[in-house]
């Protein structure tokens, strides 16, 4: 068949899958599209005609355009955010959590384990804080939590704005953090050790630090309650990068770049968990552990029961399958 | 691809040498799609840059209005801003961030369908890994050696940033008698006889009579009248208009 002639047979089909593809690409949930496939496959057809029979690369192009339009409306992946939103913080979330578990015990060990290990060292050896911090930036951390200011530190009166101000600021920080312990994870896993570590050890020598010199009580009473969001969600954080950094180590029978595709997919749903944790600690830590008026003790009782949830949460939420699921 | 349609069967396919990426259909269509170079990138993502910068700016000056509550905001804004402006835009407006749009770039996944939530948040949070040790240096490295021009972020996210495909407008055929080839033509000579005509609006009429002058021999005819008569036989494929 000569060009012309399969051209001028096959215009107005071709006219009418356009207007298709406009009204798809235009409005996600356009109805009335039940032939699209079907209309999607004969375009298909024709394209492969046109390449069998040699006809110019006009047709051709364009024909391949449209193909490609299509492709790309027939195949796309449809998520619905909102509908998976519960399901994953009821279930999938802390599912994943376990079952990464290998990940998220060395992630923890390296966090924890600097963090307490340095706590330990400062405050058995005071000199050594000077060795790990700068002396103004130790000077910052004990006014800070001085207990004869009787506040924390910020302002004689915190007032509901300065509490927003807070919260916008742990937000950006402390995601900030999270993010940048996750991706260098992508150097074969050491950035995330690092940042794992490094993160512990300012931590640990903060707080070794000010125990030793008596402001433990503000300093514990004010950390407990958002601790237990923020210090599991950056352990989090942690695990995906390394996740991401020993598929490129030990692939398995994947090439490395497939294997950390795999990964990585996987990966990005825990950063979506750790964003939730860390939003969650912004707001106690901008709204609850700045309180002033509580009593330690009720602020640790709080504490020890926000660090349980956690733990509860992501050992048992989700264990049982619910028949919505 | 077409190249191939003339060899014989089960020839070796030589691999092309242009850029373009294969992407294979389940209706078993090879797509080709043309990622974007290095440079063409660099220029998207300083357009994204400046903008960003400009949006930052503007914030300042309004929310500095504000006082304390505007601080708060602003810092929330800053991080919105630093870490969401790219998923944002690739997600909801079709692959493109501004700078790409600009650039008549977007971002796909690398089987050609649209980006999603999460793979454009990832590959802009591991932006953060091709920006080390300086100036997106771990990033240009990857970009320049992989064959899809593909950043960390690309390889793990599993996305490709190619050209977007511009509608193309009809070529005018020079007018000619149809006429038939003296000799049976394979299918490559076929397109590429009609891709002759039909681009010669682009040449200037010494490269195209320079161009025709190369096969005045197998058609028979004298030089000076090669291009009418690959004209003629342009038509004579095409058919009656």
């Amino acid at each position: 068949m000569k060009q012309s002639l399969f051209e001028h047979r096959h215009m107005a089909e071709w006219e009418q899958f356009d207007g298709l593809l406009q009204r798809l690409e235009g409005d996600r949930n356009a109805t009335g599209l039940d032939n699209f496939p079907g209309d999607y496959r004969r375009i298909c057809q024709h394209l492969a005609l046109a390449r069998e029979r040699g006809y110019s690369s006009f047709l051709i192009d364009s024909l391949q355009q449209q193909v490609l339009r299509g492709h790309q409306q027939l195949y796309r992946h449809r998520s619905r955010p909102g509908a998976n939103v519960l399901a994953f913080i009821l279930a999938d979330f802390p599912r994943l959590v376990r079952e990464q578990w290998r990940f998220v015990l060395a992630a923890s060990l390296m966090f924890f384990g600097s963090l307490i290990g340095f706590a330990v060292l400062v405050y058995l050896f005071p000199d050594l804080v000077y060795n790990l911090m700068p002396a103004e930036q130790v000077s910052d951390m004990q006014s800070m939590y001085d207990p004869q200011a009787g506040h924390l530190g910020r302002s004689v009166e915190r007032a509901a704005s300065e509490d927003w101000v807070m919260f916008g600021y742990y937000i950006m920080h402390n995601i900030g953090i999270a993010f940048q312990t996750f991706a260098s994870g992508l150097l074969f896993g050491l950035g995330s050790a690092f940042f794992l570590f490094y993160n512990g050890l300012i931590i640990g020598t903060v707080a070794g630090h000010l125990t030793q010199i008596g402001y433990g009580q503000t300093f514990w009473s004010f950390v407990i309650g958002h601790g237990a969001f923020e210090l599991t969600a950056i352990a989090l954080a942690g695990a995906a990068g390394l996740k991401l950094g020993w598929a490129l180590i030990a692939p398995g029978r994947l090439p490395r770049g497939e294997a950390l595709r795999l990964a990585a997919r996987k990966s990005v749903l825990l950063i979506c968990g750790v964003m939730l944790f860390l939003l969650i600690a912004a707001f106690i830590e901008a709204y609850w552990s700045s309180m002033t008026t509580p009593t330690p003790q009720t602020k640790y009782l709080v504490g020890a029961a926000l660090w349980l949830l956690v733990a509860g949460y992501l050992l048992f939420a989700g264990r049982v399958r619910h028949a919505p699921e | 691809m077409f190249e191939t349609a003339a060899l014989p069967r089960k020839a070796t396919l030589s691999p092309p040498l242009d850029t373009r990426y294969q992407v294979e259909t389940p209706e078993g269509i090879d797509l080709p799609l043309r990622p974007a170079g290095l440079m063409v990138r660099a220029l998207a993502f300083a357009i994204d840059l400046a903008l960003r910068g400009l949006i930052l700016g503007l914030l300042f000056v309004v929310l500095s209005m504000l006082g304390k509550l505007g601080m708060g905001l602003g810092s929330l804004l800053i991080f919105a801003v630093s870490w969401w402006y790219m998923v944002l835009f690739e997600v909801l407006n079709q692959g493109r961030s501004p700078g790409k749009q600009w650039m008549g770039l977007r971002v796909v996944q690398d089987d050609g369908t649209p980006i999603g939530w999460s793979a454009s948040l990832l590959r802009n949070l591991l932006r953060f890994v091709d920006l080390l040790p300086f100036g997106y240096f771990l990033g240009a490295i990857s970009c320049l050696q992989s064959p899809g021009f593909k950043r960390l972020g690309d390889i793990a996210a599993g996305t490709l940033v190619i050209y977007r495909e511009r509608p193309l407008p009809r070529p005018q055929l020079p007018p000619a008698p149809p006429r038939h080839p003296p000799f049976k033509l394979t299918l490559t000579e076929q397109r590429a006889i009609l891709g002759f005509a039909e681009r010669q609006a682009e040449l200037s009429d010494a490269r195209v009579n320079e161009l025709a002058a190369i096969l005045a021999q197998p058609l028979q005819v004298p030089a000076p009248q090669a291009a009418a008569e690959l004209n003629g036989i342009a038509r004579g494929l095409l058919g009656p208009a």
